[in-house]
C-alpha cells in the first residue's frame, strides 16, 4: 500500500512540477509578482513529494517487499541493512529516481534560501529547473518505473549485483549526483539570465555558491568512484580512461572552468557569455554523461539492464535541452552587455589560461570518449581509445596548466606584474626544481613524466601557501603573520586549500610511476617480494559471510625486517547470482599502501596472488578531499553567506581590492 | 589595450591552444587507438604484432592452466578459434562459455599473446562487442549463449 502511495505523490510531485514550470514563467512575462512567487512553495512541496515517494521506495527495499518489481530485481533477504539501502539506487529505475529526487532538492534550498537570490532570477531558475524535473519525471513513469507491482509476489529476490555490494558503493552514487545535478542549478541561473536578458556580478554572486557546492560534491563523487574502483576490482588500478569515468570528468573539466570564471564576473564583471556559456556546457556534459552511462550504449557495471526505448527517451531530453538551451543562448546572448576591461598580463588574463586549458583538456576527453562511438555508428568498426591516447593529449595540457596556476594567483586584477608575481614565487619554485632532482637522483626507473609532475606538484602546495605568506604580510614577526593569516577571508583559505589540494593529488598519481606488481602461486609458508615489502602467505580458510561464501588468504607484511601486520585478501561468491568478487586486502604504511588480491585456488593447493607496492596512493584521494573541503571553505565565506547585495548600495563597495 | 585589441588577441590565443589541442588529438588518436577483432577478421587476416583488442567467447573445455600464473584458451565465436596465451591472473567473471574480451597481438605462430583479459561487462557477462560479433555469425538469439557457439567451429581443431 505505501509504494502506491510513493507512486501517487510521484505522480501529484510531476504536477505541481509543471506548475512550477508555468508560472512563474508567466508571472515574469506579465510582470505578476504573485505568479512569480509561487515557484518557491511549490518547489518545496515537490521536493517534499517526491522525497516521500523516494521514502517508500527505500522502505520496500528494507522490508523485502517482493512485490515491487523493483525490489525482486536487486534485493535479497540475506543481503545486509546497508545494501538493502544502497540497492534503492544500484539499478537503473531507483537510480533515476534519486536523480530527480536530487534536482527538487536543490529547487527547494534555492526556496528556501530568498536572502541570497534576486526574485525574479529565482523565479526564471526554478522554472528552468521545473523543467527538467518534469522530463525526468516522464522520463521515469514512461519508461522506468520503479514502483511497479509483482503478481504474484516471488519469494525470493534476485539480489544485488555483488560488486555493488559495498560501502564505497552506497556512497559514490548519491555524491556524484549531488554534483552531477547540482550544476542543474547553474544551468538553470543560467537560463534564467539569458530569459531576463540581464547577467551582472550580482547574478555571478547567487550562483557561485551553487556552483561550488556542486563542484565540491562531484570532487567528491568521482574519487569516491576512484577509490571504489582500486579496491574492489582487484586490479590495483584508480582510473582507466574509461568513458564511464571520462562521462564524470568533463563536466569536472568544465564546472572548474565554471567556478573561475564566475569569480572573474562577480569581481570585474568580464566574460559574462562565457561564463554563461560554460555553465549550460557544465550541466550538458552531465546529461551527456547519464546518456552514456545509462542508455547502455556502454558497456560497464553502471549500464544495468539495457533498454533500447530508454537511450531514444534520454537521447531525446538530451537534444531537447542542450539543443534547446544553446538556441536560447545563441539567439539573448549578444543582448548581454560586457563590461570590465583588463590587461592581458592581469588575474582575468591568468583566468582565462586556465579557462581555455580546462576547455581544451575537456575537449581531448570528449574526443576519447566520443570519436570510437562515433565511428563505430558511421563506419562499423570498433576501436578503442585508452591511456595512451590520454597521456599524450590530456596530460601534457594538465601538467602546462598546473605550471601555470601559482602564477596566476599571484597576479592582481586588471593589470598584473608578471616578473613581482615571479618573484615571489622564486623561494616556491626554487624547492620545487630541488625536489625534482632529489627525486631523479633517489629513485630508479619510471618516465621521466613522474618527478616533472612530483616538482609540479610541490609547486603549486608551495605557489599556493605563498599566497597566504604574502597576504599574511611576509617578513613581519610570526605572530602578526599568524594574526593575520587568521584574519583572512575563508575564500582565500578554501581557494589555498583547493590548490593544494590538486597538487596532492598529482604527487600521488606521478607516484604511481614506481610502484611494483608481483603476479605469483603460492603456497602456504612461502615467503613473496614486493617492491619494499615482504608478505608471508600464513594461511588460506574459509569464512561464511550473511550472502556469500569466501576463502580469505591471510598474509604477513614486513618491510625491511618490521613487521607491518596481517592483511586478508578475499574471494567472495555469491550463490544468488553466481558470480565471484575479489575483496582486495590492504595495508596502509603512511600514505603508501600494500595492495593483495585474491586469484584463484589451483588443484595443487597453491593459490594465485596479485601483489602491489603503491607508493603514497593514498595521497590521490587525499588531495581530492582536500579539495572539495577548499570548496566547501569558499563557500562558508561570509560574502557569500550573506548572499548578493542590493542594487541600492554604491557601486563601489561592490568591488573589493582583494 | 582597447576592448577591440584586446578582444582579438584573446581569440588569437584562444584558436592557438585550441588548434595546439586538436594536433595533440589527432596526433595521439594516430598512434594509440586499438580494433576489435573478432576470431573469424584474425584468422582471415592476420595482422601479426599488431595491437588488438580480440573478443569473443571462451571456448568450452579449452583453458589449460600452465605453471608460473601462464594460462592457455581458446576464444570462439562460432565459425573461427584463435588460441590465447596469457600470463597473469584471470579476472573474476572468466569463465568457459562466456564472454572475454582480450587484449594484445598475434604472434607468427598465428596464436594471439594476450596483454590483459578485460572483465568488463554487463549483467549477462556479455561484452557488446561480442554479443555484436556472434550476431554477425547468427549465433545470437533472444540474448541467451547457444551452447553451439561456446562448443566452438564444428571441426573442432
Amino acid at each position: 500500500m505505501l509504494i502506491e502511495a510513493g507512486h501517487f505523490a510521484f505522480g501529484l510531485a510531476l504536477g505541481l512540477s509543471l506548475l512550477q514550470l508555468v508560472l512563474p514563467l508567466w508571472g515574469s512575462r506579465t510582470g505578476d509578482r504573485v505568479l512569480m512567487a509561487i515557484a518557491a512553495p511549490v518547489a518545496i512541496a515537490v521536493f517534499g513529494l517526491i522525497a516521500f515517494s523516494f521514502a517508500t521506495l527505500v522502505a520496500a527495499h528494507v522490508t523485502s517487499d517482493f512485490s515491487v518489481e523493483n525490489v525482486f530485481q536487486n534485493s535479497h533477504t540475506a543481503k545486509p541493512l546497508i545494501y538493502k539501502i544502497s540497492g534503492v539506487w544500484g539499478n537503473h529505475e531507483g537510480s533515476m529516481l534519486l536523480w530527480v529526487a536530487i534536482l527538487a532538492l536543490f529547487s527547494a534550498l534555492v526556496a528556501l534560501n530568498p536572502r541570497t537570490v534576486p526574485f525574479a532570477l529565482r523565479a526564471n531558475a526554478l522554472a528552468v529547473q521545473a523543467a527538467l524535473t518534469v522530463a525526468f519525471q516522464l522520463f521515469i513513469l514512461f519508461t522506468s518505473n520503479p514502483f511497479r507491482r509483482l503478481d504474484p509476489a516471488p519469494m525470493q529476490g534476485r539480489d544485488l549485483n555483488p560488486v555493488l555490494q559495498d560501502l564505497g558503493l552506497a556512497i559514490h552514487p548519491p555524491l556524484l549526483y549531488l554534483g552531477y545535478v547540482g550544476f542543474s542549478m547553474t544551468f538553470a541561473f543560467a537560463m534564467a539570465a539569458l530569459i531576463d536578458g540581464r547577467v551582472d556580478a550580482v547574478w555571478a554572486r547567487a550562483v557561485r555558491p551553487w556552483a561550488l557546492l556542486a563542484w565540491s560534491l562531484l570532487t567528491l563523487g568521482i574519487a569516491m568512484g576512484s577509490y571504489w574502483a582500486y579496491y574492489e576490482l582487484g586490479w590495483g588500478g584508480f582510473w582507466f580512461w574509461d568513458p564511464v569515468e571520462n562521462a564524470s570528468l568533463m563536466p569536472w573539466l568544465v564546472g572548474t572552468a565554471l567556478i573561475h570564471s564566475i569569480v572573474v564576473m562577480e569581481k570585474r564583471e568580464a566574460l559574462k557569455i562565457w561564463t554563461i556559456l560554460l555553465a549550460i556546457l557544465t550541466f550538458s556534459l552531465s546529461l551527456l554523461g547519464t546518456f552514456l552511462v545509462r542508455s547502455g550504449i556502454l558497456t560497464s557495471v553502471h549500464a544495468f539492464a539495457v533498454d533500447p526505448g530508454r537511450g531514444v527517451a534520454i537521447l531525446a531530453i538530451l537534444v531537447v535541452f542542450i539543443g534547446g538551451s544553446l538556441a536560447i543562448f545563441a539567439w539573448r546572448a549578444p543582448l548581454l552587455r560586457q563590461g570590465g576591461i583588463f590587461a592581458p598580463i592581469s588575474r582575468e588574463g591568468a583566468l582565462i589560461v586556465n579557462n581555455l586549458l580546462l576547455a581544451s583538456a575537456c575537449a581531448t576527453v570528449f574526443l576519447g570518449t566520443l570519436y570510437p562511438l562515433a565511428l563505430e555508428a558511421v563506419t562499423g568498426e570498433k576501436i578503442s581509445v585508452g591511456a595512451p591516447y590520454y597521456d599524450l593529449t590530456f596530460t601534457p595540457m594538465a601538467l602546462l596548466l598546473l605550471v601555470v596556476v601559482p602564477f596566476g594567483q599571484r597576479l592582481a586584477w586588471k593589470r598584473g606584474d608578471l616578473l613581482g608575481a615571479a618573484q615571489r614565487l622564486l623561494a616556491a619554485g626554487l624547492v620545487s626544481i630541488a625536489c625534482m632532482l632529489g627525486v631523479v637522483a633517489f629513485t630508479t626507473g619510471g618516465p621521466i613524466l613522474a618527478p616533472l609532475a612530483i616538482g609540479i606538484g610541490v609547486f603549486l602546495i608551495l605557489g599556493s601557501l605563498t599566497e597566504i605568506w604574502v597576504r599574511a604580510g611576509a617578513g613581519r614577526t610570526p605572530a602578526i603573520v599568524l594574526r593575520r593569516a587568521i584574519g583572512l577571508p575563508r575564500s582565500t583559505w578554501g581557494s589555498v586549500a583547493a590548490h593544494a589540494g590538486l597538487g596532492i593529488t598529482l604527487i600521488g598519481l606521478a607516484a604511481q610511476a614506481w610502484s611494483h606488481e608481483t603476479i605469483t602461486a603460492a603456497k602456504i609458508g612461502q615467503t613473496l617480494t614486493v617492491g619494499r615489502y615482504q608478505a608471508k602467505l600464513v594461511d588460506v580458510r574459509d569464512r561464511p559471510g550473511p550472502n556469500y561464501q569466501a576463502k580469505v588468504a591471510l598474509l604477513e607484511v614486513s618491510r625491511g625486517g618490521t613487521g607491518l601486520g596481517v592483511v586478508e585478501c578475499e574471494k567472495r561468491s555469491y550463490p544468488a547470482r553466481e558470480t565471484t568478487t575479489t575483496e582486495a586486502g590492504l595495508l596502509t604504511d603512511g600514505t603508501s599502501q600494500f595492495y593483495a588480491s585474491f586469484g584463484e585456488m589451483y588443484p595443487d593447493g597453491t593459490i594465485g596472488l596479485r601483489l602491489y607496492d603503491k607508493p603514497l596512493v593514498l595521497l590521490i584521494w587525499l588531495g581530492s578531499v582536500v579539495m572539495a573541503a577548499g570548496g566547501a571553505l569558499c563557500l562558508s565565506d561570509r560574502r557569500l553567506r550573506i548572499g548578493a547585495p542590493s542594487r541600492v548600495r554604491p557601486r563601489s563597495g561592490l568591488v573589493p581590492a582583494e | 589595450m582597447t576592448r577591440r585589441s584586446r578582444r582579438i588577441a584573446i581569440i588569437a590565443v584562444s584558436g592557438a591552444v585550441l588548434a595546439l589541442a586538436l594536433g595533440l588529438a589527432l596526433y595521439g588518436m594516430r598512434g594509440t587507438i586499438v580494433f576489435f577483432r573478432t576470431p573469424t577478421q584474425v584468422i582471415q587476416e592476420p595482422q601479426v604484432g599488431q595491437r588488438i583488442r580480440l573478443g569473443g567467447l571462451v571456448e568450452t573445455g579449452s583453458i589449460r592452466r600452465g605453471p608460473d600464473q601462464t594460462v592457455t584458451f581458446a576464444v570462439t565465436d562460432g565459425a573461427s578459434r584463435v588460441t590465447v596465451h596469457y600470463r597473469g591472473l584471470l579476472p573474476d567473471l572468466f569463465r568457459e562459455g562466456q564472454g572475454v574480451v582480450t587484449e594484445g597481438a598475434v604472434e607468427a605462430s598465428g596464436s594471439f599473446r594476450a596483454a590483459t583479459v578485460l572483465a568488463r561487462h554487463d549483467e549477462n557477462y556479455m561484452p557488446r562487442e561480442v554479443a555484436d560479433a556472434l550476431k554477425a555469425q547468427g549465433h545470437w538469439k533472444d540474448g541467451k549463449v547457444p551452447a553451439a557457439a561456446a562448443a566452438g567451429p564444428a571441426d573442432g581443431r
